[in-house]
This record gives structure tokens, sequence and C-alpha cells, in this order.
């Protein structure tokens, strides 16, 4: 080989060692980027069920998701009067049906039983129980099928939008409002699903 | 004002009433039955416990449009002779004291008798704890629940 011959071989070795390097650079930059927009993407999430889930344990749920076999009453949570139970379906005990009671809407009369369509603990078959529990066990708990009556994100939206939960927001005098608007409430729920619904450690 | 149409003690009624009315008042006032009773207008103490299409209910809450097209059954109505068990069964034990909150206790004694034949202590307390006496009658009421359902049950 001839001296300019061995001059453009090792130039186009130069050259391919190059590109190699670029390309390198390349997928780190890449790699960090995507790394950054996941990180961004779960603190996203995060802050968004923080949110969602000071709604979640405001006395207006959690007196209803409840582990023991009665539900709780006021914003103090004490316990539902007349020894009120969950009973086989989450309505009440025969003669002491939820409904016997409980109106498709709020009594007139101040003191009176509060009331929307379905007023009903959650069934005994999956209680889904958020008193006591921290932030992450409320997160990982609302995610999980077996614990959440077999619900898929989709569904918990569903479920944030009956008249039940709806009632959280029109509870009748003496009660207290969940701490964020219902909309609002919805709209953190979206996003922290669409974020890829993280939880807290 | 509008017309609602129910089904008390088995017989059809049509009513031009306001739809919020207690059902309370349309049995006591409306009606005559004075059997169902005012205690405390809150659903707090069962006094007025009537069923609708066999479920207990506190009718001081409940708005008569809820009870439309139903069947709503009144103490007076659990027979014509004083032969449904649970009647038989208060008149044997003498459950009352002053008889005020009895006709809510009856009810709700016979909605239990309806989906538990033979209930123990706890079924009765459980089922019973929204039915406030204070002639303290409790223990002849228990009693009396147990005895209705041996007499439906036909053993005695």
């Amino acid at each position: 080989m001839n001296l300019r011959a061995l001059r453009h071989v090792l130039f186009a070795a130069a050259l391919s060692l190059l590109a190699l390097f670029f390309g390198f650079v390349q997928l780190r930059v890449r790699a960090s980027a995507s790394s950054q927009t996941d990180q961004e993407s779960a603190e996203k999430s995060l802050r968004a069920f923080r949110e969602v889930a000071s709604v979640l344990t405001s006395p207006r749920c959690l007196n209803c998701h409840v582990p023991d076999d009665g539900p709780l009453q006021g914003d103090d949570h004490h316990p539902h009067p007349m020894n009120v139970k969950r009973g086989p379906d989450g309505k009440g005990s025969a003669a002491l049906h939820c409904f016997a009671c409980h109106q498709s809407e709020n009594a007139k009369t101040l003191h009176g039983p509060p009331g929307a369509a379905d007023w009903q603990l959650p069934p005994p078959k999956t209680p889904m129980a958020w008193k006591g529990l921290s932030t992450g066990e409320l997160c990982r708990t609302l995610k999980d099928p077996a614990k959440n009556g077999n619900r898929s994100p989709q569904d918990l939206i569903v479920h944030m939008d009956t008249s039940l939960v709806r009632w959280a927001w029109n509870p009748g005098p003496g009660r207290a409002l969940p701490p964020l608007p219902h909309d609002q409430f919805v709209s953190r729920l979206k996003e922290w699903i669409d974020t890829g619904a993280a939880c807290p450690n | 004002m509008e017309t609602t149409r129910l089904s008390v003690n088995g017989k059809a009624i049509e009513l031009e009433i306001d739809p919020t009315t207690p059902v309370l008042w349309v049995l006591r006032d409306q009606l005559g039955l004075t059997g169902t009773k005012f205690g405390c207008g809150l659903a707090l103490c069962g006094a007025c416990t009537v069923h609708v299409d066999g479920n207990a209910v506190r009718s001081c809450v409940m708005p008569v449009r809820a009870v439309a097209g139903k069947h709503v059954t009144t103490v007076e109505g659990l027979s014509r002779d004083r032969s449904h068990p649970v009647q038989r069964a208060w008149l044997q034990v003498q459950v009352p004291q002053c008889g005020y909150c009895q006709p809510g206790q009856m009810m709700s004694a016979a909605a239990l008798l309806a989906v538990n034949t033979n209930p123990s202590d706890a079924d009765i307390d459980e089922a019973m704890a929204g039915n406030l006496c204070r002639c303290g009658t409790y223990a002849r009421v228990r009693r009396a629940i147990h005895l209705a359902s041996e007499i439906a049950r036909g053993q005695r």
C-alpha cells in the first residue's frame, strides 16, 4: 500500500470513529431526556394523587370507606347511631337498610338524614377501607382491582361521578365539603391516571 | 300539587298532594291510618316505621313521591284479624307498656322475619337497633320476635 492509500484508509477510519462517537452521545442524550421525562411524569402523577387523596381522606368519603362493620358520621367520624351495620351487600341489614332512612336527596328538615341515590357502604367482599391508611397505602389500595371492587382506572373515574359520590359536594348543613371542587378533583384523578398512576412509597 | 297513585294495605289510592309530603302525614291525616306514629320526625326513633314493597322504612322522612306506584303496608295492614305472627306474639308476650313505639317495633319485627325466619338474639338486636322504646321493653320485644318466629314456622 502506498502512502496515499494509507492516508485514505486512516481518514475513513477516523470518520467512522467520529460517527460512532456522535451516535453514542446522541443516544445518551436521548436516554437522559427520556429518563427526565419519566421522572417529571412520575412527579406530576404523585402531585396529582396527593390532591386526590386530600378528597378521599375527607370525612365525606372516609365515613363509609371504613374497615369496621358499620359506618361513621360527622366531621369527627363518630359511630353511626342505631348500631347500623354494613350488611351482606353494603346496603344495611334486615329491617335496617340504608334506604329505610336515607332517601334519594337530603332531608329538608335540619338534622334529618342526608340522602342520595344508592346510599350504601362498600360491600363486605371488597370493603375498600381507606381509614387509617398512609397516602401510599391508599394509592395502592385504590389501584388494586382486588381491593377496589374490580374497577379499572376508567371505572374509578365513573365511580367518582355517581350521585352518591357527588353528594359529598352537597352534604347539607353541618358537614364539611371536600377540600377540592368536584370538577377539580376529577381532573386531578384523570391526571394521576394519565401520568402513570404513580404511588408514594 | 301532583296526582300520586299508590297502594296502602292492599287498597289503591289516588291523591292530589304536594309530592314532598312525608308518607307519615298522608297515612295519618289523609287516610286516617293513625296506627303509625310521629316520634322524632328525623328517622331517628323508628316510631313511624312502615313497609314499602316489604322493606321497613321511616315514613316521617320519606316523601310521598318516593312511594308512587308502590305498596305501602302499615301496622293496620299486617292482617285483617290480628292473625299475623307478630301481632299474636305481641299480644301473648304483652310487649307494650305505654305502647307509643310499638307499631314501629312490630313493623321492623315483621320485616326482619320476612327475610330471616329464625333470627338469633344478635340478628334481632341488629335489626331492631333503630327502634327506640322509652319504656325499655326491649327484652319483651326480643322474646316476642322469637315467639313470632316459632308461630310462623308452625312450632306454636
